[in-house]
């Protein structure tokens, strides 16, 4: 990768802890982010994928924290920096959009005093200007009648509308990145598709970075760039979109892959990934996937892979890709296929 | 918002009709006769009767009824039977001064209530939150009469800071509003507590957080102005209980207050007088709940009156 890197996670640890229990949420995660390029983090619930998100703003809630590793945006470890620095960061340069339109807006705020904040903030604007700029926003992310959307409140607007209002605050500052954490997930199947859109057009428009999460492959076949699957806190594969879709190599990723039902294909034949995430007080010592892994060996089960890159660009966490595995020569030759 | 507040005042008049009722009706089922009481240990029976006669107690019940409800309607509460002075002149004053002690203690309880809460919310679970809650639950178990006691004990006689009676300069107010006003704050204490950490863990606050803003304007502006609903409601009702509850509070600091007076003429079986101070703090509780849903629109427009 010879582009500029906006963004680069170098093993970053988030644990939750109480009395008598620890939670490594997100444990060692690395990859990193060409500026304007589009990074998938694909995963299911509890994988870790959205603690990485609320990680590089900062943003774990008591009791978790991040306790190791490096997230450097433009050069700068945000680990490190102080509490005012991130803030003027947040919102800024780093804007984050959530999963919940229907919940992530101040009920008791004006539209346009949500969005008049961030200005403010981060650009001292004034009520005058700062409704002028909320009004260029609210056209830029395509609300019609913006003049009187900014004087209406969150419970006057569709869940559609309101993403739009949350993607408006997010880009108020022209951020150079932009994480989305499931932003089409609670949405109506039609207004998904709009919703990416936007986002697709803003970021060319922009030249912004996108850090899109999501559980979806669909979306990330429709948005990414690069891909980052997680699995149990770790990133199990990474590839560009291309090669993942075309040539899975992690066990994992084909299985996500060969789960998503086709309306050319009979339902007989889906295939789910059997069994379920392992709970993260209890992760199992050697590869987290290897006990709903159909090819998995006893090194597998006893030791942890490392991720390596085994082509170019291409990093995967799993032994079969490795000299010391010893399970099914067909798959070792060929990898784990596809089946639609 | 002008429909509904018209509409409120117009319900008005079936919850003071009730209340005219309930009241008129206990004052009348209490055992003991009113024209014996004022006529005095040794009157004669004959001396009685006359008063009986004179105070319409002979009038059959409805009737009796029909003229309690004139005379309010036309705000003329006749005169006392005991004092013989004009209800209105007799409670007036007194009201004043309960009102004024029933709001400041309220705006004491708010004040020292909310700051506690907020406090005991952002620092959840630490030294400083768990001490809040203990002393909100000393402040909630006390009895006021009690801490009044302790209170006077303390300022009043072994230090001689404030006066022990009376009401009316501002020394003599402190003491009492104190008194009167604990359990409130440990009230709205524990309520706002309980009320900012629903609403901190709620997904807007972190939208608040990711846009940069400091962690006071998030609680003060994003997180309190949801969380207060709950509280204005319970310090809306805390009001209506201070009015009536005042009565121990007054006694132990020689306030003439209307608490007093009721309990005066209640065993003086002085009906006019209590039957028009019960009727007046009906009232007044009615309009503090019609501000507290006046204060629900102002604080979350969604909030439909209408």
């Amino acid at each position: 990768m010879s582009e500029e890197i906006i963004l680069d996670i170098k093993n970053l640890q988030t644990v939750f802890r109480d009395e008598d229990s620890e939670v490594r949420a997100v444990d060692g995660v690395s990859f990193s982010l060409p500026k304007g390029k589009t990074l998938g983090v694909v995963g299911e619930s509890g994988s870790g994928k959205s603690v990485t998100a609320l990680s590089i703003l900062r943003l774990i809630d008591h009791p978790g924290k991040v306790e190791g590793g490096e997230i450097n945006f433009k050069g700068k470890d945000l680990t490190k920096i102080s509490d005012k620095e991130m803030r003027s960061i947040r919102g800024n340069q780093i804007s984050m959009i959530f999963q919940e339109p229907m919940t992530s807006l101040n009920p008791v705020y004006t539209i346009g005093q949500q969005i008049r904040e961030t200005l403010k903030v981060h650009q001292g604007l004034g009520k005058q200007s700062g409704n002028e700029k909320s009004v260029e926003l609210l056209k830029l992310v395509g609300i019609p009648s913006p003049e009187d959307r900014i004087k209406q409140y969150p419970h006057e607007l569709s869940g559609g509308m309101r993403q739009r209002v949350m993607i408006a605050i997010a880009l108020a500052c022209n951020p150079e990145l932009l994480i989305a954490d499931e932003p089409t997930t609670a949405l109506d199947v039609t207004i998904q598709a709009q919703i990416l859109e936007l986002i697709n057009r803003l970021q060319d428009e922009m030249g912004m970075s996108v850090i899109m999460i999501t559980h979806d492959m669909g979306v990330v076949a429709e948005t990414c760039d690069y891909v980052a699957v997680m699995y149990g806190g770790k990133v199990v594969e990474y590839a560009d979109v291309k090669t993942l879709f075309k040539d899975p190599k992690h066990p994992y990723t084909v299985g996500l892959l060969n789960s998503i039902p086709r309306h050319d294909i009979d339902v007989d034949e889906l295939e789910p990934i059997r069994g379920s995430v392992p709970s993260p007080k209890d992760m199992p010592k050697g590869c987290r996937f290897a006990s709903r892994c159909p090819f998995a060996t006893d090194l597998c089960v006893e030791e942890l892979p490392s991720l390596d890159e085994i082509e170019d660009g291409n990093e995967v966490r799993c032994w079969i890709y490795s000299d010391r595995w010893d399970g099914d020569p067909e798959v070792k030759e060929h990898g784990p296929k596809r089946t639609s | 918002m002008f429909k509904f507040v018209v509409r409120r005042l117009f319900q008005l008049i079936p919850v003071l009709l009730g209340v005219s009722i309930l009241v008129f009706a206990m004052m009348h089922l209490t055992p003991g006769n009113p024209a014996k009481i004022l006529a005095g240990q040794g009157a004669s029976a004959e001396a009685v009767a006359n008063m009986e006669e004179e105070m319409g107690l002979n009038d059959p019940i409805i009737v009796q009824y029909g003229n309690f409800l004139y005379d309010a309607v036309t705000l003329n509460f006749g005169t006392s039977w005991k004092s013989g002075l004009e209800v209105s002149k007799e409670i007036g004053p007194k009201f004043v001064v309960t009102v004024e002690l029933a709001l400041y203690s309220t705006m004491l309880s708010l004040f020292i209530g909310l700051i506690a809460g907020i406090v005991s919310a952002v620092r959840k679970y630490t030294l400083l939150d768990v001490s809040i809650m203990i002393i909100a639950l000393f402040g909630l178990s006390m009895p006021n009469f009690w801490l009044g006691i302790m209170l006077m004990q303390w300022f009043s006689i072994q230090l001689g800071w404030l006066p022990a009676t009376g009401w009316g300069t501002p020394e003599q107010i402190i003491l009492p509003v104190i008194t009167l006003g604990t359990a409130g704050a440990a009230v709205v204490a524990r309520m706002t507590r309980s009320s900012m950490l629903d609403v901190i863990s709620q997904d807007y606050i972190r939208t608040a957080r990711a846009k940069g803003l400091k962690e006071g304007i998030v609680i003060y502006r994003h997180a309190l102005k949801n969380a207060l609903i709950p509280v204005v409601t319970v310090v809306g009702l805390q009001f209506g209980l201070l009015l009536s509850g005042a009565v121990l509070t007054e006694t132990v600091f020689a306030i003439n207050g209307i608490g007093g007076l009721i309990v005066d003429r209640i065993n003086a079986r002085d009906f006019p007088v209590v039957q028009a101070s019960v009727l007046v703090m009906a009232v007044v509780f009615v309009f503090v709940n019609l501000l507290v849903d006046l204060t629900y629109k102002f604080l979350n427009k969604r909030i439909d009156l209408d």
